[in-house]
């Protein structure tokens, strides 16, 4: 445990020093949420009928969205971890006392976390407040925002394990483009992030609830705006450790497998 | 122009040495954008319209930003990616060669790959303009022609403006992703659907308006009166690249003078 | 054929601070330290010289050579070569002229050397004849038959050197600037390069201006240096006479049968001994090589002898000291 602390806190002060990349990425995002919102406030103004989420839940929906990017998107990838598989490299790790699942995991949640950790807050903070409609709301209440802050963060340890299965496809493919393709372009669209999951079509909502991508990030932020009442939310917390369950112990499986081939063809 | 062909040859040459990865990256640059139009379909299926912009309409000028989009990248990455040139003290190479910076920069990279993104919004592009009851018009053509040229030049400017900021700092480049990746985000849409201050913005200053909204209308048979005013404005929007360049030039004097 | 006169750089630094007070204040205003980069430097260079221009790390041999190429604008001073200003008519300029950056490349990396030949002639705008003719000598003579259809990054470094320097020379040059040509090269790479510079510089006439941190280069190249500290100019003029300056002693390695008593010679001193081998030091004004070689086959058998001038890096590291810098 006390290794996996010092790689997190190791990630910390490597971002840090990349203090004005960071408030590049946070205008950015901000720029990106704004024009998202204008485009949903544009089609919610001639609205039909009653969409099945309101345009106040989609904007903290987005916010979210916004200030935990790294948080859910696949494309935030190790290209290290990449280049150790494909160039052989992978025997120093082999190396190292301790397990290489729980330590590249380990790896990429810190990498993740500290820089969510730069970014999250200067967006909340400023997201909340902005002039209305386009503030962020605080949740309808405590019990929400502890569920909505258990379940990001089981939405975080879900999408690590789900990268993991993009390393290890890895030492198949020896190139993490393919891989990478279906990751990035499937778990987003599932996971909520091109559109919320609620305003897709009914059968491709099916789709997307039983694929795990939509548990890291479309789930927590409903859970935060109340579209998702609460003891729907316990069940969804209950769904996502089932998960998070299944596929760490599948990665773990598949990753032990890729290495003894590479270790029994001598790297 | 030759030379620019040759760089071209060169570095498709280059890129050909990874073929695999070359066909999987340009399925993906074919595929992601397609789930972002699947995204922009899947809200008028929903939603019907958008400020009584019609999905095909939409769909329109969504095909043109991206198409000037992916025509920028494939064509003026050298820009985008300058300041990896500047880091390693390759652009003191480029000032010892009898050529403009200009052309060597244009030429010092491209991304094939992106030739699958301009595939797609081809596609959107036939798809929405066999749809759309557009009465044709030569005039009507041209306009749509130099709209997709105009969006290329402004993209451009924009990668050179950054490019340029490069002789200052290297640092906090990515803030220019708000007017290159933000600004297709935001252009694929018609610039009225915003709020006045952004659709002010974009027009005045980084004119995408003139890309993807006064020729648009025309196009669509929106507006009244002489269409020749609305064949000018892409035309005054691909003027931007212009101050770009002078900026450009001001940023290589200033970094013979200083050689920071 | 290249005239300096009062060339003089100086470049604003801002000072980097760490902690995040000290960064948040850096947002608003930068301290800035001057640094004299050359000090009014002047010398000029006749048509078919090779000069070493010397110096420690940072004593603005790069700044000077960037000058020179055209790169970078000089706050004061003039320098013309061949006629042009280097920063003014720059794209005239360089025509005339070819820079290598040991440290960095000049092919593209992904494609065989022909390739990049090919690119730079059009870059160049080189005459096809002219080009066909310029490529085959020096393909034949640096030895690249076996390398030019291999891609650059397939290549050894010495490989990779001697296709630059080719690469530099594709549109005839009068001028060749080479900056630390040999880094990083091994022993025969070495020699293969400074073959090929002495050659060109011999048969075509070609002016070579080259910057290193390795003597032999030196030594074997250039009959006149020019050694540059702290921006300043410290010495000009020839290699020997330098050498003569500082170089007043000789060595004496002396390989014997095995010999326990110490060897005694007049006007020597003992730079190290053992039974089987010692090495001496003296200045010949005052002893002769001769008497010391007697003197030591009167004292042991002696096996091999050889003896060397003093190292020009020693001379270096004198003139350092002597200049404190």
């Amino acid at each position: 445990m006390k290794v996996y602390g010092s790689v997190l806190k190791l990630r910390l002060s490597m971002g840090m020093q990349y203090r004005a990349a960071a408030l590049a990425g946070v205008a950015t995002q901000f720029f990106w949420g704004f024009i998202t919102i204008m485009v949903f406030e544009a089609f919610y103004e001639y609205a039909v009928q009653t969409p099945p989420i309101s345009l106040r839940e989609i904007i903290s929906y987005i916010w979210l969205q916004q200030a935990f990017l790294v948080f859910i998107t696949m494309w935030f990838r190790d290209n290290e971890l990449f280049e150790l598989i494909t160039s052989g490299n992978i025997a120093y790790e082999l190396c190292r006392p301790c397990e290489l699942y729980g330590f590249w995991y380990a790896k990429l949640l810190a990498q993740r976390l500290s820089s969510a950790i730069l970014r999250c807050f200067p967006i909340l903070f400023v997201s909340f407040l902005l002039p209305k409609p386009y503030n962020m709301t605080l949740p309808p209440s405590l019990t929400t925002f502890l569920l909505f802050l258990s379940a990001l963060l089981l939405g975080l340890f879900l999408l690590v394990a789900i990268s993991m299965f993009l390393y290890i496809s890895v030492f198949i493919t020896m190139s993490p483009a393919g891989s990478l393709l279906v990751f990035s372009i499937l778990g987003e669209f599932f996971a909520g992030l091109i559109i919320p999951v609620p305003l897709m079509p009914t059968w491709l909502q099916k789709i997307a609830n039983v694929l795990p991508f939509r548990w890291t990030a479309d789930f927590p932020f409903r859970v935060y705006s109340g579209h998702i009442p609460q003891n729907e939310a316990m069940i969804g917390i209950l769904i996502q450790l089932g998960y998070l369950l299944v596929l760490v112990l599948l990665g773990r499986f598949a990753l032990n497998r890729v290495i003894r081939k590479v270790v029994v063809q001598g790297g | 122009m030759r030379l620019y062909y040759k760089y071209l040859l060169i570095l498709f040459k280059s890129q050909m040495q990874y073929r695999t990865s070359f066909w999987l990256l340009s399925v993906g640059q074919f595929f992601i954008p397609l789930t972002i139009f699947a995204g922009l379909y899947l809200l008028f299926e929903r939603f019907g319209q958008i400020k009584g912009w019609q999905f095909f309409e939409v769909a329109l000028c969504f095909a043109i930003i991206h198409m000037a989009f992916s025509l920028s990248e494939c064509f003026a990455r050298g820009f985008d990616q300058f300041s990896s040139l500047v880091i390693k003290g390759e652009f003191d190479r480029l000032l010892v060669r009898p050529r403009s910076t200009f052309v060597q920069v244009l030429g010092s990279k491209f991304e094939f790959i992106k030739f699958g993104r301009l595939l797609q919004s081809i596609i959107v592009l036939v798809w929405a303009l066999s749809n759309l009851p557009i009465e044709w018009t030569s005039i009507k053509a041209i306009t749509l022609m130099l709209m997709i040229v105009s969006g290329v030049l402004i993209f451009t400017g924009i990668y050179m403006l950054a490019a340029t900021m490069c002789f200052w700092t290297v640092q906090g480049l990515e803030v220019a992703n708000i007017f290159t990746d933000g600004g297709r985000e935001m252009a694929q849409y018609p610039l009225n659907i915003y709020q006045k201050w952004v659709a002010r913005f974009f027009t005045y200053v980084i004119p995408f308006g003139t890309v993807n909204y006064l020729p648009l209308m025309y196009i669509l048979g929106k507006t009244q009166g002489n269409g020749i005013i609305y064949l000018l404005t892409p035309i005054a929007g691909g003027l931007f690249i212009l101050p770009c360049f002078l900026f450009w030039q001001f940023g290589v004097r200033h970094y013979r003078s200083t050689g920071s | 054929m290249i005239q300096l006169e009062g060339i003089s750089k100086s470049y604003k630094i801002a000072k980097r601070s760490t902690g995040l007070r000290q960064a948040a204040k850096s947002l608003f205003y930068r301290e800035h330290t001057i640094i004299d980069a050359l000090k009014d430097i002047s010398f000029s260079i006749k048509p078919g010289e090779i000069v070493g221009y010397i110096g420690p790390n940072g004593a603005g041999k790069s700044t000077t050579i960037k000058i020179m190429s055209g790169i970078l604008v000089p706050d004061t001073g003039s320098c013309t070569i061949m006629g042009y200003t280097p920063w003014k008519d720059r794209i005239q300029y360089v025509k005339n002229i070819g820079v290598v950056f040991g440290q960095r490349s000049q092919l593209w990396w992904d494609v065989p050397v022909m390739d990049s030949f090919e690119l730079l002639k059009d870059i160049y705008k080189v005459p096809l004849q002219e080009y066909k003719a310029t490529i085959d000598l020096l393909i034949e003579t640096l030895e690249l038959q076996e390398i030019v259809q291999s891609p650059v990054r397939q290549l050894s470094l010495g490989q990779r050197m001697r296709s630059e320097i080719a690469a530099s020379l594709i549109h005839n040059p009068k001028i060749l600037f080479l900056d630390e040509p040999t880094i990083g090269l091994d022993a025969v790479s070495k020699i293969a390069v400074r073959q090929f510079i002495k050659t060109i510089n011999k048969e075509k006439g070609v002016t070579v201006i080259l910057t290193t941190h390795d003597m032999n280069d030196i030594e074997s190249l250039a009959d006149r240096v020019i050694l540059i500290g702290k921006g300043s100019l410290l010495y000009d003029g020839h290699l020997e006479k330098l050498r003569k300056r500082f170089g007043t002693h000789k060595t004496i390695t002396a390989d014997y049968g095995k010999n326990t008593i110490p060897i005694q010679i007049p006007g020597t001193s003992i730079l190290s001994w053992s039974p089987e081998r010692v090495i001496l030091s003296f200045d010949p004004d005052q002893t002769k090589t001769s008497e010391v070689i007697t003197h030591l086959s009167d004292q042991v058998k002696l096996l091999d002898v050889t003896v060397e001038s003093q190292p020009i890096e020693d001379i270096i590291v004198q003139l350092y000291k002597e200049y404190k810098i």
